[in-house]
């Protein structure tokens, strides 16, 4: 009995053991989370290539250059861009993040309230050769106005309007819209036999944004006012919500079957000559993976209201791109930097950026002939000239969750035939104001 | 424990000589050094002993998170306080009053969502038991194949959620998906392609879904209360000249009513907090005719990045669901019972 009695309490103790040992093991040995020796890093990239395994292939190389260099080790996660958000806030919650990360830059001011990321000070700054090396547009884009940045730029990205210039040929069209009229003319002439003249990507939140904030500058709408509360319902932003859902909706040169689209399917239509036309940011590289050349697709800037892109109402691009940031609680913060500096380096910029057919967000790089090509031309050109950050304000990305789903509706609804009325926009945008948290 | 033992020993009862026999007595202060459990109270304490490892586990897998979810409900954590949540402020009842004022649009979305989850359970349950049950009585008859066939019914039960739904999800596509292509191609059902993933029929895909993963289970459970029904009883109303149907709501019904309970219920849990379904198959942003409550809760906390507001939310529907749990044990139970006396 009593040997009985003292394997019970053998095994209750080793099992209470296993449990301690449990609780506390999350801590040393962290799977993912910030590398705890010096000379390790933790990197989340985001997936900017056409797949996770080609960023890899990318990457590694680069990592294993900077390794050399300064003996540190970077373990290399590429995250989906579906998971990249709710990772990010899944380790400034439990502050087992990554030393290193990738961020939307639209989320920037986002991240930078959490206070989860290292502030770029003058200080910090210094470190990786100082602000000055950066584009002004793209340091716009790093957080609120009035705080020290919370990331820096890495890759700098615009949209530009993509054609097939086989399609065109074909309905007898010389040279690609400048104008929306003359989209929408064009794009009647396009629209028949199973084929359609734009594409777009009706179930993809941020893409809906994108657009209609571009369109919400042309209108004079900026979705937030001076106090960054939430504007959704003026005039213009109305009128330019409605105006990209009416390609679907009135002038039908939008195929209702991308009201569903949210998996870049509006790209493969294009490459494969369904879509004559698409709205998007670098997208040269995935058309050559679908099996396009060189010559079938054109590049042209975004089509305005009226007259050429410029600042103002006449903007026709968001300020895109990706930023690299520290997380704060980083235990090899001297590394990271470091990292930093490495990526943003005049060579690794022009590498990095000519490889994923974005322009870099460094003056000294963009000077690189790489970046002369007319693909790449016209997104650089534009970045400079003609592009505006979405509004840096802390509730910026639960601003692209509800006007983005209310877009996605609106697209459904015209995608079943229903009529898109001022009403009928206003209300949605309406509905998607109150979403916003208070302020 | 110790103290109680040893300021009782006269407590100890007969099995107390166990410890110490054939030894003398210890006296009071031996007693206070080696203290002995009496033995009723051991005999009673090693299950629990056992149990304790178990119970920890419980404690922290489950428990744990359950009451910090409700610490959050109370609180105001939103992105300016997920880095530390310490600091977050109290909220009092404000997260809760938000939930549940209907007037609100987040009180007025939160009770739609909730309607649309009841009906979707409803119609989910009914259905996968309705093909359950009457998939498992066709299958009792001995026949050729039976096996196979058997095997066959489980497999949406034994894929992975994902896997599975992600192939719907490809199926239910517009243009390129094979539902429109059966329907619309070579049925000629509808004039035009309908939509699956957006809009009303959302709901209809979503039906489908559920039922086609769910139904398998109910049909395990139903069939493994068939077997427990005597065939003697089925021979005895052969004799009595009832027919199949008469059989079916006479002997088999009743016979799987306790079977029955547990298994509605089951699914009611399973489908009324279903989330891999709706997320794999809309993503982010689930169209308003399909937006079940868990994605909604999800998308009030992960999309806003009010965790408090989420929290409230999430606590709101474990109360609905116990009370629901408790008054549905309590009536099938009483029942039960009085079917029984």
């Amino acid at each position: 009995m009593r040997r009985f009695r003292a394997a019970c309490m053998t095994a209750t103790v080793t099992a209470l053991a296993t449990v301690v040992a449990g609780c506390g093991g999350g801590t040393s040995t962290s799977g993912d989370g910030g590398a705890d020796k010096p000379k390790e890093l933790v990197y989340w990239a985001s997936n900017q290539g056409p797949s996770i395994e080609a960023d890899k292939k990318i990457l590694t190389p680069r990592l294993k250059k900077f390794e050399q260099e300064t003996g540190i080790k970077v373990k290399l996660e590429v995250v989906p861009w579906s998971d990249l958000l709710n990772r990010i806030l899944a380790a400034t919650t439990s502050g087992q993040g990554p030393d290193v990360l990738n961020i939307g830059n639209t989320w920037s001011s986002s991240l930078q309230a959490t206070g989860a990321l290292l502030p770029w000070d003058d200080k910090n700054f210094d470190k990786i050769g100082g602000r000055d090396r950066f584009v002004d547009s793209a340091v716009g884009s790093t957080g609120a106005e009035g705080q020290d940045p919370a990331a820096v730029p890495l890759y700098s990205l615009a949209y530009a309007l993509y054609y097939n210039k086989a399609m065109f040929e074909e309905a007898g069209i010389d040279k690609p819209p400048a104008t929306w009229d003359e989209m929408v003319s064009v794009g009647k002439k396009l629209s028949k036999d199973g084929k359609w003249a734009l594409g777009a990507e009706g179930s993809n939140l941020s893409n809906n944004i994108h657009q209609v904030f571009v369109l919400g500058q042309q209108h004079g709408a900026d979705f937030f006012d001076a106090e960054g509360k939430p504007d959704f319902t003026s005039d213009g932003a109305v009128a330019a919500v409605k105006q990209y859902v009416d390609f679907m909706a009135k002038d039908k040169i939008t195929a209702p079957g991308n009201a569903e689209y949210a998996q870049n399917q509006s790209l493969q239509d294009f490459a494969k000559g369904k879509t004559a036309m698409v709205l998007w940011q670098a997208a040269a590289s995935t058309f050559k993976s679908h099996g396009m050349a060189d010559d079938d697709f054109g590049v042209a800037p975004v089509p305005v209201a009226s007259g050429t892109p410029g600042t103002g109402e006449q903007v026709n691009s968001m300020v895109a791109g990706i930023n690299i940031a520290v997380f704060k609680n980083s235990k090899n913060l001297d590394g990271a930097t470091k990292f930093v500096e490495f990526m943003t380096s005049d060579t690794e910029q022009v590498h990095l950026n000519k490889t994923y057919g974005s322009i870099p967000p460094v003056k000294a790089a963009q000077q690189d002939k790489a970046f002369d090509r007319p693909d790449t031309a016209v997104l650089r050109d534009t970045l400079l000239e003609s592009a505006a950050p979405l509004p840096q304000v802390p509730n910026e990305s639960q601003f692209e969750t509800a006007v983005g789903t209310a877009v996605k509706e609106l697209f459904a609804d015209a995608a079943a035939g229903r009529a898109i009325t001022d009403e009928a926009v206003k209300t949605r945008l309406a509905k998607a104001e109150q979403q916003m948290p208070k302020q | 424990m110790t103290a109680t033992a040893a300021r009782r020993p006269a407590a100890s009862g007969p099995g107390a000589g166990a410890a110490g026999a054939g030894r003398p007595s210890p006296g009071p202060a031996g007693a206070r050094r080696r203290p002995r459990i009496p033995a009723r109270l051991r005999k009673i304490g090693l299950p629990y002993l056992l149990l304790l490892p178990a119970l920890l586990l419980e404690l922290l897998v489950h428990l744990v998170p359950m009451v910090i979810g409700i610490w959050m409900a109370f609180k105001e954590i939103t992105q300016f306080y997920i880095a530390n949540w310490g600091d977050a402020p109290w909220a009092g009842l404000d997260n809760f009053a938000l939930a549940v004022d209907f007037n609100a649009p987040v009180g007025e979305a939160l009770l739609r969502s909730f309607f649309t989850t009841c009906l979707f359970t409803v119609l989910s349950v009914g259905l996968c038991w309705c093909v359950g049950t009457a998939a498992a009585i066709f299958m009792q008859d001995n026949f050729r194949g039976r096996g196979i066939l058997r095997a066959l019914f489980l497999t949406p039960y034994a894929l992975p959620v994902y896997a599975a739904v992600i192939t719907w999800a490809f199926m239910f596509q517009r243009d390129y998906g094979l539902v429109n292509h059966v329907l619309t191609d070579q049925l000629g059902l509808t004039g035009e392609r309908p939509f699956w993933l957006i809009g009303d029929n959302a709901f209809v895909a979503l039906l489908t879904v559920s039922v086609w993963k769910g139904w398998p289970f109910a049909f395990l459970i139903v069939m493994a209360g068939l077997q427990n029904i005597p065939k003697e009883l089925y021979e005895a109303a052969a004799i009595d000249g009832a027919g199949v149907w008469q059989q079916i709501r006479r002997i088999t019904l009743p016979s799987l009513a306790p079977v029955n309970q547990v298994l509605i219920l089951v699914l009611f849990l399973w489908t009324f907090n279903d989330f891999n379904t709706p997320f794999v198959l809309f993503g982010d942003s689930a169209p308003e005719s399909a937006d079940l409550i868990s994605i909604h809760i999800y998308q009030s906390s992960f999309v806003t990045w009010n965790f408090g507001s989420g929290s409230a939310m999430s606590a709101l529907l474990l109360l609905f669901l116990l009370v629901v749990t408790a008054a549905y044990l309590l009536v099938t139970s009483r029942g039960r019972k009085s079917s029984d006396g």
